[in-house]
């Protein structure tokens, strides 16, 4: 029996004066946020400066926020470029100081930036630091800013989308401190004694998906999700018409999942047809008045609570000029990362493809779009992704002295996609 | 399989493909390249029947671009000889290292030394004995820990603290079962035993420099290795012992640097493993390919006493040619057949001969004339076409635009 | 590999000749190229075979190593090499221009630079191979070799790092830099073979390429047929002269066709950032020769922590660089981003060139321009754009809609209350916009190597090459 997701925060924070580096897994929506402001505002109970590492601006932003509305007696310091614009509602927020340079922010308890923005900083050393999503944040970066803190909490998703280069990096596989590994990876690989923690439910994913997402991402580690079988509900308040949008949209209300499968074709990739019923089933789910009802209560599922995931921005694009409301997100999994909508629409990497090519077959990529939803997740795909799968040739090179990663990103596509035929339309 | 009741049960029709045409016997490397191209319905149907695809490509006159130097084929042996010389005590010094094991001695069993026809039924006993003897009290290296271990390195674990004695097997003779027939797998490796561990030892004579060797000559050495690692587990399984008793961490040696001097380093071959048993798991799903092609057909070379093919080459070429293959450029450095093939796209105008990624982009446009047709707006998009046309046709008015 | 790219390569297989898929050389090509042939014996890393090599044409050296697998003989054959090649790139030390440089001293720049090119990727790899084999050998102890290989090592270790940085021409592929030059109407995996890829370009294509008989592999792997049937016998037979006439038949097709590249290449004319980058291929070389005389240390085995952090750094840099370069000096390469949306290009149809935001003091100067396009634009409003006809000047995308977009200028107009003369386009005028623009901002600093991080294991163990470096057997 694994320890509750209370347990596991107080092993985290036991720990942390106990180890120079403290890391948590966090599979997709396991409270990895909660975590970091809980860890904030233990730190700086102590009294004691921390900083605060994330990787883009949006999730600093919203760090800022969480850690305000969580402890309000907290005075926190946004770091920032210079060409950024800081949203309102953070100028707003009591505690909070904007600014570019150290100086600019007083002496606050908490000082956070983007990984990019530290890496200009010097001259100080925090005793403490937290690095947000650190499976996300290439290891050259970690480099440039690690001799900011003395201790640190790494936090991350190991299933999703693995950072990478425009150029090849294969001249450093195999050593140790691989620029182009995870910040997490070349940490563990110096420093293997370090703790690390699992965050052992996902409070985002429904019943329905937790041990989908947790069989074909996390085979070794697992997860659960935090609500039971009947706690998530979705429905369509209005009538359907029987078209086939309307029944994918009713099998995703009914379990979670559905598989909208067009005929067998090998397309562009802005398979305009794919790229039809995408739009369609979003304007459909708007139309039929979805709502969506939870542990948080019941809510109307708005375009704001959608998003549109594809595996390339030409899709993405082709999406958005399909003339969906402008509140939907229509975004590539890369951007997708770290989000969390009620409903999500999915183009499938593989649909139309005739050979599956690495970048469709990393298993992070579909990671990522199998698990943004909190009630039902939509995937529209070309039939023939078996046989594509099949006949995919696996002769990956293999690089001496460098840890098999798992899982393989055909065994994850062929986990999902068998658990998808079984809510086809 | 349903299909063995039925009349040209898979078995009987391959042998019929492969006619009076001596089978090839299916050695490590090629059951290794069952996952080339398993698209390729033309390739699957050969490797099932045991066909020997080099001899009929050169019968058909498109001899395989794959030859050997001697000078390589010398230096290969010569490796392997240093790498074995008094009872394989480099490799023992290696081994010592590389799982820092305290290893006191070590027994050398060469299966070689037992005549050819008991070589399988000799090697199956000693592993028997090892797997009984060493394998009391000692935990196989990852008992269950393939389904539920996050992937780490292995560790020396407590049973290997207790054995000191190791035992090595040279030249052991493995089989396994392909579409049907057992397929004896050609002994170039050794196995390593250990507290009744198995791991199995590739000698290869690529280079190591500086940690790092060329990333495909190991992906290979790592698929065959697999082979080797499921023939040994399936042997143990039939013999009563736990299967996970061989380690799924293989020990590649290789030359260090630029130097003869051996170097040995543990490769984790699991997704060579999971690989390989889904090729051979497809291979018994041959009958689908085999129920599209007409009765009598066959790919027989018809030898004769001297082993010579008389089959005249425009009939075996018609009989490969009624199925169908997925030719790729990748071809060319995997299949004996691929000269063959390529020329079959060329003849065709198929735009498959211009690599994966252009067929990919070209949505579900297969010929070089359509293709072109469609940019050119000499052709009028079939249903589903109109996409790819219009790109083809923009990408067409933009080089026009440029090149004038 | 872009759709416009696939289409040339259909072309190229419909008409039986390449296509152009570049209308200006991307490369810097030097007036006196050092062609460089290397062959290796099969089976091994990096153990020299011979090789042809040289700056004239009509006179190409060859060296060879009679018996490969005496040590003694592939160390003279190593000397022999940096006999030919350390003069040559010495030779470009004399000649030097003093460079200002802002925040730092100013430093002696070589005004030309020594350029290599081999055949292949496979040419490439035995250089740095060869590198890696020679540089931490000594001139005295149990194995000494001549002063001279050592140097050589250091030499053929900076050219092949250097050749990693995407847009360098220190040392260029003749296949690559075809292959980026003309599409054929096979795959780009055919195309390293350079007869193959040659005879795409020049008369269409011949099965002669793919046979060894008539074109011998052009290195650095020797055909293997070859190998059997003339090289082994001859160096059995114990002759020098027979050996090196063998070799001799494998190497003298590919230097011809090596020089052919270098014609075809030297038929384009050079793109506009071609000199920029080789300016830069200048600085570097400089300052590989300052380390060699300053009598630093070999290039360690594998780059460390803090070196390859600041490696990968600059290769980004110079791959971003290299690729809007590309954009903006080649039309051809332009239209790949118009094809899918990120540039467009047309004619201007009207303009606003006193077009102001802001009021009072903030008052700027914003020249509107629109411009008439057939091209897919997908770019969004606000997106900043940059354009080739006017590479100081700074855009932002107003609209774009029905073939139909507006651009206001926001930088490099002048300074005036007007546009100064010429920034603004004329209606009629053809210009290209797109979102590609190379505005780096620098990257932050790394720690020393010294204070490398508990993260990345801590301070490195200096790095001496110790005896055993020195002594590695070669065997």
């Amino acid at each position: 029996m694994t320890d509750s997701p209370e347990q596991v925060i107080r092993n985290v924070l036991a720990d942390l004066p106990r180890h120079r580096g403290v890391v948590v897994d966090s599979p997709p929506g396991a409270g990895k946020s909660t975590l970091v402001v809980r860890a904030a505002a233990h730190i700086a109970a102590t009294g004691e400066p921390l900083m605060i590492v994330a990787q883009t601006n949006e999730q600093v932003d919203d760090l800022v926020a969480r850690i305000c509305d969580k402890h309000p007696h907290l005075t926190v310091g946004r770091l920032s470029a210079g060409g950024y614009v800081p949203p309102l509602r953070m100028l707003e927020l009591p505690g909070v100081r904007v600014g570019t340079r150290i100086q600019d922010l007083g002496d606050p308890d908490i000082v956070i930036a983007t990984a990019d923005k530290w890496a200009w900083i010097g001259e100080r050393v925090w005793p403490w630091a937290i690095v947000d999503e650190a499976y996300q944040m290439r290891s050259d970066k970690l480099l440039r800013i690690a001799g900011l803190f003395e201790r640190a909490l790494f936090v991350g998703d190991p299933g999703q989308l693995d950072p990478f280069s425009i150029v090849d990096g294969d001249r450093w596989s195999g050593l140790s401190w691989d620029p182009l590994q995870s910040a997490v990876s070349v940490l563990l690989r110096h420093n293997p004694g370090l703790p690390v923690h699992r965050l052992p439910v996902s409070w985002r994913l429904p019943a329905s998906a937790a041990p989908v997402v947790s069989q074909a991402f996390y085979p070794f580690t697992g997860f659960r999700s935090g609500t039971g079988p009947g706690d998530r509900w979705l429905e369509l308040t209005a009538g359907g018409m029987g078209t086939v949008h309307d029944r994918a949209l009713e099998e995703a209300a009914r379990s979670g999942w559905a598989l909208l499968e067009l005929p067998n074709r090998h397309t562009v990739r802005t398979d305009g047809e794919a790229v039809q019923a995408v739009a369609l089933l979003a304007q459909r789910l708007l139309q039929r008045g979805a709502v969506a009802g939870s542990e948080q209560g019941e809510r109307p599922v708005t375009a704001d609570r959608i998003a549109v995931g594809a595996a390339h921005r030409d899709q993405v694009a082709a999406i958005r000029a399909a003339g969906l409301p402008p509140e939907i997100t229509v975004d590539t999994a890369n951007r997708l990362q770290g989000r969390e909508y009620d409903v999500t629409i999915v183009l499938h990497p593989l649909s139309g493809r005739r050979d599956a090519t690495a970048f469709h077959l990393e298993s992070g990529r579909l990671c990522v779009l199998a698990s943004r939803h909190r009630h039902a997740c939509v995937v529209v795909a070309r039939a023939g992704i078996a046989e594509l799968l099949d006949a995919h040739p696996s002769a990956e090179p293999v690089q001496l002295g460098v840890p098999v990663k798992f899982p393989d990103g055909w065994e994850a596509n062929q986990a999902v996609l068998e658990h998808l035929s079984r809510h086809r339309v | 399989m349903t299909g063995l009741m039925r009349e040209g049960d898979p078995v009987r029709r391959l042998e019929v493909l492969r006619g009076t045409t001596p089978p090839r016997p299916h050695d490590a490397r090629a059951i290794a390249a069952l996952a080339a191209n398993p698209g390729c319905a033309r390739r699957a149907l050969m490797d099932g029947a045991g066909i020997d695809k080099d001899a009929a490509a050169r019968h058909l006159g498109f001899p395989a671009p794959f030859g050997q130097s001697p000078f390589a084929i010398t230096r290969g042996n010569a490796f392997e000889a240093l790498v074995k010389a008094d009872g394989c005590a480099e490799l023992l010094r290696m081994l010592r290292e590389l799982l820092g094991l305290p290893i006191a001695e070590v027994a050398y069993h060469d299966v070689e030394n037992v005549g050819a026809h008991l070589r399988h039924a000799h090697t199956r006993a000693l592993i028997d004995r090892a797997a009984r003897d060493g394998g009391e009290g000692a935990p196989s290296p990852e008992a269950g820990a393939e389904a539920t271990a996050p992937p780490a390195t292995e560790t020396a674990g407590p049973g290997e603290a207790v054995s000191t004695a190791g035992t090595l097997y040279d030249h052991p003779l493995l089989s396994l079962r392909i579409a049907g027939h057992t397929a004896y797998l050609e002994p170039d490796v050794v196995a390593f035993q250990l507290g009744g561990r198995f791991r199995i030892v590739e000698i290869k004579s690529f280079a190591v420099i500086d940690g790092q060797a060329d990333p495909s000559s190991v992906a290979a050495a790592a698929r065959q290795a697999a082979v080797y690692v499921l023939a040994l587990r399936t042997m143990l399984e039939e013999l009563g012992h736990d299967p996970l008793m061989v380690s799924h961490d293989v020990v590649l040696v290789c030359p260090e640097n630029f130097a003869n001097r051996p170097v040995a380093t543990l490769v984790d071959v699991r997704k060579q493993l999971a690989v390989l048993r889904r090729q051979l798991d497809r291979m018994t799903t041959l009958d689908r390919l085999l129920d599209g092609l007409p009765d009598e057909l066959t790919f027989d070379l018809r030898p004769d006493e001297d082993g010579r093919p008389t089959r005249p080459v425009a009939e075996l070429s018609d009989a490969l040619r009624r199925t169908t293959a997925r030719y790729a450029p990748d071809c060319l450095s995997t299949c004996d057949l691929c000269f063959f093939c390529r020329d079959e796209a060329r003849q065709e105008g198929a735009s498959d001969l211009l690599g994966r990624q252009v067929r990919d982009e070209l949505g579900g446009v297969a010929s070089v004339a359509e293709a072109l047709g469609l940019a050119d707006g000499t052709r009028d998009p079939a249903e589903g076409q109109e996409e790819i046309a219009r790109l083809l046709r923009n990408a067409e008015r933009l080089r026009r635009e440029c090149l004038t | 590999m872009s759709l416009l790219t696939s289409l040339a390569r259909l072309r190229a297989l419909d008409e039986g000749i390449a296509q152009p898929v570049a209308t200006v050389r991307h490369c810097h090509l030097a007036e006196r190229p050092m062609v460089f042939i290397p062959l290796k014996l099969s089976g091994e890393a990096a153990a020299p075979l011979a090789a042809m090599l040289g700056t004239d044409r009509g006179d190409p050296r060859l060296l060879v190593v009679p018996q490969p697998r005496n040590r003694d003989l592939r160390f003279a054959w190593a000397a022999e090499l940096a006999g030919v090649l350390l003069p040559y790139v010495e030779g470009f030390l004399g000649d030097t221009e003093t460079v200002e440089r802002r925040n730092a001293d100013p430093y002696e720049r070589t005004v030309d630079a020594p350029q290599i090119i081999v055949p292949n990727q496979g040419g490439m790899a035995f250089v740095r191979l060869l590198g890696r084999s020679t540089r931490f050998r000594r001139t005295d102890g149990p194995y000494p070799v001549p002063e001279s290989v050592p140097l050589l090592g250091r030499w053929l270790t900076y050219f092949a790092e250097r050749a990693a940085y995407p847009g360098s021409s220190l040392m260029l592929a003749a296949t690559d830099e075809l292959g980026r030059h003309w599409a054929s109407g096979q795959s780009s995996l055919e195309d390293a073979n350079l007869a193959a890829l040659l005879s795409w370009i020049t008369t269409g294509p011949s099965d002669d390429a793919e046979d060894p008989l008539v074109w011998p592999p052009a290195g650095p792997a020797t055909d293997p047929g070859f190998d059997a049937e003339v090289l082994a016998p001859a160096i059995e037979g114990g002759s020098p002269e027979r050996v090196a006439e063998a070799l001799r038949t494998q190497l003298e097709p590919t230097w011809r066709l090596m020089w052919q590249a270098i014609d075809l290449l030297a038929g384009l004319p050079e793109g506009a950032s071609v000199a920029q980058r080789w300016e830069q291929d200048r600085g570097s070389f400089s300052g590989m020769a300052a380390h060699v005389a300053e009598g630093t240390p070999p290039q360690a085995r594998r780059d460390g922590a803090v070196a390859a952090a600041a490696k990968l750094a600059r290769m980004e840099r110079a791959q971003a660089a290299y690729d809007v370069q590309r954009a903006y000096d080649d039309p051809l390469v332009m239209a790949e981003y118009r094809l899918t949306g990120e540039a467009f290009a047309g004619e201007v149809i009207e303009t606003v060139p006193d077009n102001v935001e802001g009021e009072g003091r903030s008052r700027k100067l914003r020249p509107l321009v629109v411009i008439k396009t057939d091209d897919p634009v997908r770019l969004a409003p606000g997106t900043s754009l940059g354009t080739p006809q006017r590479r100081t000047q700074g855009a932002e995308l107003v609209s774009a809609d029905d073939g139909l977009v507006t651009v206001k200028i926001t930088k490099g107009m002048g300074r005036g209350r007007t546009a100064a003369p010429g920034a603004v386009p004329e209606v009629g005028e053809r210009v290209c916009y797109t979102s590609l623009t190379d505005d780096f901002q620098g990257s932050p600093s790394l720690p020393e190597s010294e204070a490398t991080p508990w993260t990345h294991g801590g301070p490195p163990q200096e790095y001496t090459p110790d005896d055993e470096d020195a002594q590695e057997e070669w065997s």
